[in-house]
């Protein structure tokens, strides 16, 4: 593994030379998709480094032992949308890869019954239809609909948005494609489709299925990470988009990376520095330097400088255009743009050290029914009305839990006997009403743990540590403004063509030189890194069609062809 | 009943929700023991699982002569495998031709355990001759568990103290829970892993005391499924689908022969002179082989190209399917022009690789590492055929299981 080293220490063997801080590519930010774009120019044959705020990898995807041989993964905790071509693209296996099925769902009902879904059918029909026999059967046609939608979906997030404003032939051909691909479509799959993508969950969840429990299961992924309650318009794609991941080839199955999410930007990391790429920690970029509308590098916070002609920020949209170069470098159309986009967060986590598995009364001793989610989340009312509290400036007084006993599927994560629970908590707005939220950080911990308490009692008998993270702690520790878990809602409006911006979804900014791959460009959030990948792209191109703008002239003829190639 | 059980089998038939039974050598053997078997994979790749692999053949060869005999009989000279050590091996006809394979177990000066997936009593027995040795079949009196996974070691050694330092391929006798046993750092899922023999009337102590030092740990039985998946990750091959024992095959295209089947490394002694200078079943065909490059084809791994599995499906109108259950039957191998070039006998998609791999026969000028081949499979009920690149075996090799 190459060196990594900070700043301060850079001074200790004399000063490094201009040539030192000199790169054909410089990467702010060292989250998964920082990493992963400076991977991929690396592999092109750019000498790439990456500027990392914070003493480690991951950005949000972090694993951190909290207590001693107790690991949490303090933000991001799960992983499927995360792109299978850049697992073999960037020969991900080799250095560590490794994504463990999750293969239980368990949801937990107020009056003490529950619905456990695992990896058979067959057995899924059984246990759907205890709660309605209708369903039983709905929910396989509700899987082969939406499948369908997903199937001509997914190319969108493995492909640049299109540029509709622009006069280059080749974006109207891509236009066209993409228009001609979803005139092929059935009729029902792209109704379906636009149904999802503008419309409610609610009303999606409603043509196929009765029960509340599985209405609830299913809704819960159509909130989070956005301030949308299941019967608000738009949560549809959220929905969308969560049952867009897969994990070996299945549709809306989840995995756990070994060691956690941490633990993949760890290999996110080694891969990178396998392909050359320098990795630096505890490097506060301050700004981008510009010379005659073109950036040509980064200064520290230190005042130290590096240098480059290409310079992508992985940082949030706000971060990139509103703070790390001057706004007035930048059109007002933009500017405004940015500053409409919406981030307001509006989820937290609370990770618990425990002393055992939790028991559920109506399963006695059993605890295999922890290996995937546990989903306090029993109908679309409880999450509408969790929802309503965040409406009105406050957290939810019974809010939705997306949890996951993590030592239960890698044992690694807690000493034997011991458990590590991460708790996904909406809502919890970003901008508290009366309060703020360092006042009120212990109360939500507390009021997670009460809602824990009346579906496992007992359970706060077996806490032994509890970490809270508001929206504000995600804010200050990750950098995600807002505390925005995708850095930027998902709303159609900020999708696609308009992520971050109309005119401005590929990854360029009006900046020469100056590249934008964080989760608020295409496709978005999640643990996907389909940005940083799709940025990389842009850059080699960029790079061919004008090589003097690059420093390692020639070598990167035909670079988008061999780094896309395994 | 006709059908018999093992000496684990009050234990397994309890943990074993799905009802699901393979039979296997005339007992049952689970199949999986919870509804998701790639989970009880993840536990070999990630913890630990545990393994009933007590209805394998077994056998007991003693007596002054037992080495002098097992140097004749068995292809790998036994010779190098010390008391303490077990050995890999297998044992060819006089063509040079695989019988079948086992693992040879070296208890005492003149005392060895052989296991086998199929009788082969009195074909041991035939060539006893004068020697004084004798071979008698022990399959009923042991049971055997192993435990395989990172975790293996702890486990064991929880229960067995002085097999902690065990090195891969040895044994040692110990006791566990006050019944002796013998413990082999062997197993046959690639992984770290260690088999238990304990006599069949105590087996329960035993899997009731790896199971309690495994408690809290995510340890869970594994069925076969699991282990198929594992042993084709790890290159093992399977009697009756990778090879067939040269004794019942009607064809030599049935027959193969060690080097054939990617294990010439057992020979690396005898070399081109016959330096081994030793005299057992097969030595001259297998020297002669080495010496003039007879070989026909070779067993290597495959890795199918994700990019033209996903692009042929995708056209197919399909949704590629990444499915980890083993296919254990024989799919055909192909040149770009559609010449058949060889066969694949197991294959599946890794979930530890994120590949669709195969163990395949292909011809010696194919062996190069990364050479393109095309490997068939059904698509919208007609054969595609799947760029396919050769990878030496084996394709999954954690450090863990050697260290």
């Amino acid at each position: 593994m190459a060196k990594r080293t900070g700043t301060s220490s850079d001074g200790s063997n004399g000063r490094p030379t201009a040539e030192d801080r000199r790169y054909d590519a410089i990467v702010v930010g060292g989250g998964h998709n920082g990493l992963t774009n400076a991977a991929y120019l690396a592999k092109a044959g750019l000498k790439v480094l990456v500027l990392e705020r914070r003493p480690l990898v991951g950005g949000a995807a972090i694993t951190e032992e909290l207590r001693p041989g107790f690991w949490f993964t303090t933000f991001s905790y799960a992983l499927s949308l995360l792109r299978p071509d850049i697992i073999h693209e960037l020969d991900l296996v080799k250095h560590g890869f490794m994504p463990i099925l999750m293969p239980t769902t368990f949801c937990p009902m107020e009056d003490g019954d529950y619905m456990l879904l695992g990896q058979d059918h067959g057995e899924n029909h059984k246990e759907i239809a205890r709660h309605s026999k209708h369903d039983a059967d709905a929910y396989d046609a509700f899987n082969h609909d939406v499948n369908r939608v997903l199937q001509a979906i997914k190319p969108l997030l493995d492909e640049a948005p299109p540029d509709i404003w622009s006069d280059d032939p080749a974006e109207l051909v891509r236009l066209a494609a993409i228009g001609s691909r979803f005139r092929r479509l059935e009729r029902k799959v792209l109704h379906d489709a636009v149904r999802l993508l503008t419309g409610s969950a609610a009303d999606f969840l409603d043509d196929y299925f009765e029960s509340d429990i599985l209405k609830g299961y299913m809704a819960s992924s159509a909130i989070i990470g956005t301030k949308v309650g299941p019967y608000s318009q738009g949560s549809g794609l959220v929905l969308l988009y969560h049952l867009l991941g897969e994990h070996d080839g299945e549709f809306g199955a989840w995995a756990f990376h070994k060691q956690g999410n941490g633990g993949f930007t760890k290999v996110l990391a080694r891969a990178a520095e396998a392909l050359g790429v320098e990795i630096k920690l505890e490097a506060p970029v301050e700004r981008v330097i510009t010379e005659g509308g073109r950036a040509t590098g980064v200064a520290l916070a230190d005042g130290g400088e590096y240098h480059a002609p290409i310079v992508v920020s992985a940082l949030d949209p706000r971060r990139t255009f509103l703070e790390l170069v001057d706004p007035r470098e930048l059109p007002t159309e933009l500017v405004d743009a940015i500053r409409r986009f919406r981030f307001q967060g509006t989820s937290a986590k609370v990770n618990f050290a425990l002393d055992g598995v939790p028991r559920y009364p109506a399963l006695g001793d059993r605890t295999d029914q922890y290996r995937g989610f546990t989903n306090i989340g029993p109908s679309m009312e409880y999450l509408e009305r969790a929802f309503d509290d965040a409406k009105y400036g406050w957290y939810s007084k019974r809010p939705y839990l997306d949890c996951a006993i993590q030592s239960t599927v890698d044992p690694d994560m807690a000493p034997p006997g011991k458990a590590v629970m991460s708790c996904f908590v909406q809502y919890a707005p970003y901008q508290l009403r009366e309060s703020d939220w360092d006042t009120e950080r212990d109360n939500l911990g507390a009021t997670v743990q009460r809602t824990l308490e009346s579906f496992f009692p007992g359970f706060g008998d077996l806490v032994l540590q509890r970490e809270v993270r508001t929206p504000l702690d995600i804010e200050r520790t990750v950098g995600l403004s807002e505390g925005n878990i995708f850095a930027g809602e998902f709303l159609a409006p900020q999708m696609w063509l308009f992520r971050p911006a109309p005119g401005w979804s590929q990854y360029r900014t009006p900046i020469a030189g100056y590249y934008q791959a964080g989760s608020g460009t295409h496709p978005g959030g999640c643990v996907m890194g389909a940005p940083g990948k799709l940025a990389a792209m842009a850059v080699l191109k960029d790079r061919e069609r004008h090589p003097a703008a690059g420093t390692a002239g020639g070598r990167t003829r035909g670079a988008v062809a061999t780094a896309a190639r395994a | 009943m006709a059908i018999r059980t093992t000496p684990f089998h009050e234990r397994t038939s309890a943990l074993n929700e799905t009802g699901l039974w393979e039979h296997w050598s005339n007992h049952l053997a689970a199949v999986r023991y919870q509804m998701s078997d790639k989970a009880e994979y993840f536990a070999i790749r990630n913890a630990a699982g545990l393994f009933d692999t007590s209805p394998l053949y077994k056998y007991r060869v003693a007596g002054p002569d037992a080495g002098r005999f097992l140097a004749g009989v068995l292809a790998r000279d036994p010779r190098r495998c010390a008391v303490g050590r077990a050995q890999y091996t297998l044992w060819c006809d006089d063509r040079g031709f695989v019988i079948e394979d086992g693992v040879l177990l070296h208890v005492d000066e003149h005392e060895y355990l052989l296991t086998a997936a199929e009788p082969n009593l009195a074909y041991f027995q035939g060539l006893l001759g004068r020697l004084d040795a004798t071979v008698e079949e022990v399959t009923d009196d042991w049971g055997i568990l192993a435990v395989q996974g990172p975790y293996a070691r702890d486990l064991v050694s929880a229960v067995a103290p002085r097999t902690k330092d065990l090195p891969y391929f040895g044994l040692t006798r110990t006791t566990i829970e006050g019944v002796p046993v013998i413990v082999s750092r062997t197993g046959y899922t690639g992984d770290l892993g260690y088999e238990i023999w304990v006599p069949a009337a105590d087996a329960l102590k035993i899997w009731d005391a790896v199971s309690a030092a495994g408690a809290g740990r995510g340890v869970v039985p594994f069925g076969m499924t699991a282990l198929y998946m594992a042993r084709i990750e790890a290159g093992l091959v399977l009697l009756d689908v990778d090879f067939h024992s040269s004794r019942f095959a009607w064809t030599d295209a049935d027959r193969s022969t060690p080097v054939e089947l990617g294990l010439g490394w057992m020979f690396r002694s005898l070399g081109s002179n016959g330096a081994d200078g030793r005299a057992f079943i097969g030595a001259d065909a297998i020297r002669r082989e080495l010496t003039e490059r007879t070989s026909r084809w070779q067993l290597t791994g495959l890795v199918v190209d994700w990019r033209d599995y996903d692009r042929i499906y995708g056209e197919a109108g399909l949704i590629p399917p990444k499915d980890h259950t083993p296919i254990q039957d024989e799919y055909y191998v192909y040149d770009d022009d559609l010449n058949q070039l060889g066969y694949a006998t197991s294959q599946m998609y890794s979930p530890m690789l994120q590949r669709h791999i195969a163990l395949a026969r292909v011809p010696l000028d194919r062996l190069e590492p990364g050479s393109r081949l095309k490997l068939e499979a059904g698509v919208r009920h007609r054969y595609e055929y799947f760029d396919a690149y050769v990878t030496p075996l084996p394709l999954f090799n954690p450090q863990r299981r050697t260290a």
